[in-house]
């Protein structure tokens, strides 16, 4: 018998997501991610001064600003014709930036928005030794009141009380630590989150020994945690949890749009040497190149008018149509070539690897090796976190060579002249994964703003040909083992790392209701 | 230790949020994010932090069951705190969470159920104070700050902004902290945008160590020139807050030690104007040689 979970709201994501997945003789059949959220912000960008948009589109995300600020600042570069002209200075900063606001951000995915879906911090009341921050939380416990920590899902909690005691101990230290890193976007940028130093033409302010220094400690201190603490519980959580390895791959195409820019003369972003390598693959893991002209966003599916549907975001519009027949997301459906792309880590991982980099291929094929695993096991829901992890190491590693490259006393922003009419893009790789902003400039003024953002590939509902979202298509075919305590949807699901509000629904194989299942 | 602890309840309501005001509220360095939800953040005084989506463990109708619950047993006793404005009317739908018989709740219905009956309403961020980003013309979702909702729902309860885009860090816990010392804040203690005054007392433009800059005629043309932020469009001089004393992320730096003006983020005015363009219309103290020859600002 088909029975339809609905999990409102996700929780532990930024935003508002709702899943429905049809689950029939213990598998999802079907599945929907609806965003839940609409504000409007590319609209709001109209008709005002362009130079507004490093700014505003912060404000899509105070989890991931600084992706959005970075992606800005490149969409304004290539408008005003200064994209091949960025003081190395500022480029630099732009990269470490965009890299401490991102490490911290993995840090926070994995401790502070997933652990808990693997840890329990009841069996901290276990706990017999030393350790003040653990003996704090004993006492928390002992008084009763456990929220926000309870109520969850119960039941499918594996590991020891040890590394329970040990992962709740590296949740509170990695408060600390991903409070350094928007400590260190604060010493280059004014503040996080949201924050000020980048902006068309430049950064704000000039790099000085000061900064450097005080940048370079907190960045080694990051290093150590992601080295001594974040990678080896990865590898714990994905060993106790193996079967998480097999399960959640979805639609295994992978979309990255490259990020870090290693060079500030090529104007096609889609072809500017970058850290991570800007293209397309698969589980073979063949690399093809990017054509950012492949970019559509499909809305048959999605509360705005239907004759949006289909469009590069250049001629892209927002018309949002409440209650509109067959729709159920607020989120678009934007495709590649046509296809369903996921986007994130580990589609940046992937990519850089088939591209053939030799440093992304060598710590893959480690962590693997310490994981005792396939190659396939890349491509699952833990296979996810993995990736995130590597991710966070391998910026922060790059990361010192940018700091010591900066050169105090020289330029860190170039002037232009604002275009009567202009057209331009940034596209970067996002913490989430591929991001886009396009701007049309008409009268000084912004004539049109779009943004393609990372959740809105992931959480994609249905497009217009019916093809489910690469959310949507991990969940389908999970087995759920505990229908009161659908622990595998929300963990599939939040190893994409969502960014919005979104829920998970589960419909019937043919959309029929067949009896609503609360979940408990 | 675990005698007499009082129980604060707190349910966090994100509405049309970007959620940053959640991610500054980790940034807090003293006490930290851990003091306040898990250790006694005032010696005898636990935040019973009931609902937060961001960070409860819970899911689905496991947390909402865990919001209703809290919800009827501190009736007239919790802190309702909310990050975001909230679409209303037509557009109410633009913000929903959780279901009732099949159909989604909307953050209007949600906001308006548990304000009623809250000790007290406390708008985080300047999108729940003012409207803030997410009511910026042509403002699509028809989103309100929760004074106006309040207003026209005709709930009496009290409300306190702590607004900013983010709010400091400090400005939230401390706020917190003196509804545990001290109680509610009076009216005493508020401006007239009902925001806190030991934070927000005293114009950026007042502290600002580039005064001096100012008073001289010395403007900043281009980023990253030595002089005053004026004229690259800095709202310091009609923004309240102090940034340039308490300093962000654990005192590091903020946006005009940075080179970047103050965008306004305090105010009911954030995002109607111009981020990069001269403040138009605004009477400024004219202090020192440069203003005497009676210049225009």
């Amino acid at each position: 018998m088909s029975r339809k979970i609905v999990i409102d709201p996700v929780t532990r994501i930024e935003g508002h997501l709702k899943i429905e997945a049809v689950v029939d003789n213990g598998e999802v059949k079907e599945a929907r991610c609806t965003g839940n959220m609409f504000r409007g912000i590319e609209l709001m960008m109209r008709g005002r001064d362009p130079r507004d948009a490093t700014v505003i589109s912060q404000r899509i995300c105070g989890v991931c600003p600084q992706d959005h600020g970075n992606a800005s600042a490149l969409c304004l570069d290539s408008a005003f014709g200064v994209d091949d002209r960025i003081p190395d200075n500022a480029r630099l900063m732009r990269n470490l930036i965009h890299g401490a606001h991102m490490v911290q951000d993995h840090i926070l995915h994995f401790y502070h928005l997933a652990a808990l879906d693997y840890v329990d911090i009841k069996d901290v009341a276990k706990y017999q030794g030393p350790d003040g921050q653990l003996n704090s939380i004993k006492d928390f416990i002992s008084r009763g009141e456990l929220a926000p920590f309870m109520p969850r899902y119960e039941g499918d909690y594996r590991l020891p009380p040890e590394i329970n005691q040990q992962a709740v101990a590296h949740y509170v230290q990695a408060l600390e630590i991903r409070r350094i890193g928007h400590e260190m976007v604060s010493i280059f940028s004014a503040q996080a989150p949201h924050s000020a130093g980048v902006i068309a033409g430049g950064v704000t302010n000039a790099p000085t020994v000061d900064k450097i220094t005080s940048f370079l400690w907190k960045l080694r201190t990051l290093r150590e945690f992601i080295d001594g603490t974040y990678i080896p519980d990865v590898l714990a959580v994905a060993g106790a949890y193996a079967d998480y390895t097999e399960i959640g791959a979805g639609c295994k195409n992978y979309l990255s749009y490259g990020g870090f820019d290693l060079d500030g003369k090529e104007r096609d972003l889609a072809k500017r040497k970058r850290l991570y390598r800007q293209g397309t693959t698969s589980a073979s893991l063949k690399w093809q190149a990017l054509d950012a002209g492949r970019i559509t966003e499909d809305v048959r599916h999605s509360w705005y008018e239907d004759s949006t549907s289909g469009r590069h975001p250049y001629e892209g519009d927002t018309v949002p149509r409440t209650g509109k027949q067959g729709a159920y997301s607020w989120t678009k459906a934007p495709r590649y070539d046509g296809q369903v792309y996921e986007v994130g880590p580990l589609a940046r991982v992937a990519v850089t690897y088939a591209s053939g980099d030799g440093a992304v291929k060598s710590l893959v094929d480690w962590a693997l090796g310490e994981l005792k695993a396939p190659a396939s096991a890349l491509f699952s829901t833990c296979g996810r976190h993995l990736a995130r992890a590597l991710c966070a190491k391998f910026v922060a590693d790059n990361m010192e060579s940018w700091l010591m490259a900066l050169k105090p006393g020289e330029p860190h922003y170039v002037t232009y002249e604002m275009p009567e009419e202009a057209k331009g893009f940034g596209i970067l790789e996002a913490a989430r994964g591929a991001l886009g902003h396009w701007i049309e400039i008409k009268d000084h003024k912004t004539a049109n703003f779009q943004a393609v953002v990372p959740t809105t590939w992931n959480v994609s509902p249905r497009d217009d040909r019916g093809n489910p979202g690469p959310i949507e298509q991990a969940l389908i075919g999970t087995r759920v083992k505990d229908e009161k305590n659908p622990f595998e949807l929300v963990r599939i699901a939040r190893s994409f790392d969502p960014c919005m509000a979104c829920s998970v629904h589960v419909i019937t194989p043919k959309g029929r209701d067949l009896g609503r299942f609360q979940v408990l | 230790m675990t005698q007499n602890v009082k129980e604060i309840p707190v349910i966090w309501l994100a509405a049309s949020a970007c959620t940053g005001c959640s991610v500054s509220l980790l940034n807090a360095a003293s006490p930290r994010v851990k003091n306040l939800l898990v250790d006694q953040v005032i010696p005898g005084a636990h935040v019973n932090l009931t609902f937060h989506q961001t960070i409860m463990a819970g899911s689905g109708e496991v947390a909402i069951t865990a919001l209703e619950k809290s919800a009827k047993e501190h009736r007239g006793k919790y802190l309702l705190a909310v990050d975001g404005a909230i679409p209303t009317g037509d557009m109410a739908s633009c913000c929903a969470m959780g279901e009732e018989g099949g159909k989604a709740v909307t953050m209007e219905e949600r906001f308006t159920d548990l304000a009623r009956n809250a000790l007290a309403v406390m708008a985080v961020g300047t999108c729940a104070s003012f409207g803030g980003v997410a009511a910026t013309a042509p403002n699509p979702s028809n989103a309100q700050p929760l004074d106006k909702i309040m207003k026209a729902k005709k709930i009496d309860r009290p409300l306190i902004n702590v607004p900013g885009c983010p709010p400091h860090p400090d400005w939230i816990m401390g706020t917190i902290s003196h509804i545990i010392l001290n109680g509610l804040p009076g009216p005493e203690d508020l401006d007239t945008n009902l925001r806190p005054l030991a934070f927000y007392g005293k114009l950026i433009h007042e502290n600002c160590p580039r005064r001096a800059y100012f008073d001289e005629g010395r403007f900043a043309k281009q980023f990253g020139d030595e002089g005053c932020l004026y004229e690259l469009g800095c709202k310091g001089p009609i923004t309240y807050a102090d940034c340039p004393i308490r300093h962000w992320n654990n005192g590091t730096s903020w946006k005009i030690d940075s080179g970047a003006p103050c965008q306004g983020c305090t105010q009911p005015e954030f995002f109607t104007v111009p981020c990069y363009q001269k403040l138009l219309d605004v009477e400024l103290p004219k202090i020192g040689a440069y203003w005497l020859e009676e210049r225009e600002v």
